[in-house]
């Protein structure tokens, strides 16, 4: 076990030691690639400032309470539309105009709107994370089988039973789908509206390193934001897999 | 005939979703609850669409930024197919590619932008780069799939009838790996522009995304109105193109039997 698993990430460790020498032996110029030994320097020196805690900590709040609205407002409204024919008429167009939208378009407008502290992130956050969110949701209780719906009635479930104990759990495991797609979306709008403007976040972070030209820094807060979307994405799909254990 | 009525009411609302919206927002604008500032009315934006298009600045920022996504995304549709067929193929290019493709795949990929720019500099190649290097992997995920799952049968009989290597790639696995290819390529489409709109956005260099920030740092609120609007109709239209190029070079697939 532990060695298939060696074997498995040694290509990982390969490219790590490959950036660690490549600078080093001015392969490449190693003020555009610091050495893997500087930047894990830089990162603890980060870390130890309190700078990468507190942009970290307002980057999460942004992006939780962005993806957390989307998922509360997406969910319910995508159902809705998928139970009630009006709903759906009156919805649908205007959902399917805009779902092709370039999602990050939407950064100009909500900064215009609401500033550049918070709000504006949260809002584009939730923008561009909201359509994915209702058009899986619809999917998936449009999907719905229709004779579990029937035979549930037929047992004298009333429509909140319906909602609940058969077009919900059915739909699930499309819902969580989409969901995983917002994730995904939501960093990419998180990190380009931080980068975009403001004075916190990991992704001004990045930015102010940058135009500093503090390199080995820079990449040490890149590679962070990535982990903590891989990690994202991982923690995710081990929620969603442990959600539907029941359907096999 | 009552059916006639439910069917025309149905598209009566249907439109009617849209064209309330539009009307709320003229109505709104005008009775200036908000201000013209933060919302112009749909005329005023209108009008300013119709004269960026007269004037042919919206055509310039339009060719700029269809040109840096065509060139991104080609990159990253022709590399992630050739990456994704020899994982398919070869053992050492899979036992390579695999952590790299799985680690790859989640990342954020837009917080690369800044190394992008040391390394490639602010102008076009550092946001062609960006665009391909974040839309290659759905790509590559989808090709690797397809080509793994073409139908053994269909490779085993043409083996028997003694094609070569290269023609089972070329006639077999390749047309087979087709639409489950198509899909990569179109989930990598709208990540290419959302990538290049963010790109022009924050380097600047005009483009749709560059001017919708230039007019949003003059305060110049129908201009980012108006580019909002031109960059939906853009999605839009591209989104639409994929489907028709899908079902023109599908067309001998069952998918398309079916409509």
């Amino acid at each position: 076990m532990g060695t298939t698993v060696f074997v498995r990430y040694l290509p990982l460790l390969l490219l790590a030691i490959l950036w660690e020498i490549a600078p080093r032996l001015h392969l490449v110029d190693p003020s555009e690639l610091p050495p893997l030994s500087a930047v894990s320097k830089a990162w603890v020196g980060l870390l130890m400032d309190g700078d990468l805690w507190t942009n970290g900590v307002s980057s999460f709040v942004n992006w939780f309470f962005g993806l957390g609205g989307a998922i509360l407002v997406g969910v319910p409204l995508g159902v809705m539309m998928a139970r009630f024919q009006v709903v759906d008429d009156v919805a649908s167009p205007v959902v399917k105009a805009l779902y092709p939208m370039p999602k990050s378009a939407l950064i100009p407008v909500m900064i215009l709107w609401l500033g550049l502290g918070a709000g504006s992130k949260i809002a584009s956050i939730g923008m561009s994370c909201l359509l994915p969110v209702i058009l899986s949701a619809y999917n998936g209780s449009r999907g719905v089988d229709h004779t579990l719906v029937w035979s549930a009635r037929s047992c004298g479930a009333n429509e909140r039973d319906v909602l609940w104990e058969v077009i919900l759990p059915s739909a699930l495991p499309e819902i969580l789908a989409g969901i995983r797609n917002a994730v995904a979306i939501s960093f990419i709008v998180l990190v380009a509206s931080e980068l975009l403007v403001g004075q916190r976040g990991l992704g001004y972070l990045i930015s102010f390193l940058g135009e500093g030209g503090v390199y080995d820094a820079m990449f040490a807060v890149v590679i962070t934001v990535s982990a903590l979307g891989f990690f994202a994405d991982r923690a995710y799909l081990y929620f969603m897999r442990r959600t539907l254990v029941w359907r096999e | 005939m009552e059916r006639v009525n439910t069917q025309w009411r149905r598209k009566l609302l249907r439109s009617s979703s849209v064209i309330l919206l539009a009307v709320a927002w003229e109505w709104a604008a005008r009775m200036h609850f908000v201000s013209d500032f933060l919302l112009p009315s749909l005329s005023t934006v209108l009008v300013r669409l119709f004269d960026d298009i007269v004037s042919g600045d919206l055509l310039f920022g339009l060719g700029l930024t269809m040109l840096r996504t065509f060139a991104g995304f080609s990159m990253a549709a022709v590399a992630g197919v050739v990456i994704g067929v020899t994982i398919a193929r070869f053992r050492l290019v899979r036992w390579f590619f695999d952590p790299v493709v799985s680690v790859g795949n989640p990342l954020p990929k837009i917080a690369f932008l800044p190394i992008f720019i040391l390394w490639f500099g602010v102008f076009d190649w550092s946001k062609i780069a960006m665009v391909a290097f974040s839309s290659v992997f759905p790509v590559v995920v989808a090709t690797w799939a397809a080509t793994e799952n073409v139908d053994k049968y269909l490779i085993w009989s043409a083996q028997s009838l003694g094609v070569s290597r290269r023609a089972l790639l070329w006639q077999i696995v390749l047309p087979s790996a087709m639409p489950e290819v198509f899909t990569g390529l179109q989930i990598a489409l709208p990540i290419s522009l959302i990538v290049v709109i963010i790109c022009e956005m924050t380097m600047g260099g005009e483009g749709l995304g560059g001017s919708m920030m230039t007019s949003m740092r003059f305060a110049d609120s129908p201009g980012v109105f108006s580019g909002i609007v031109a960059i939906a109709i853009v999605g839009s239209i591209l989104v639409k193109l994929m489907e028709i190029l899908r079902a023109r070079l599908l067309v001998w697939h069952q998918e398309s039997a079916r409509r």
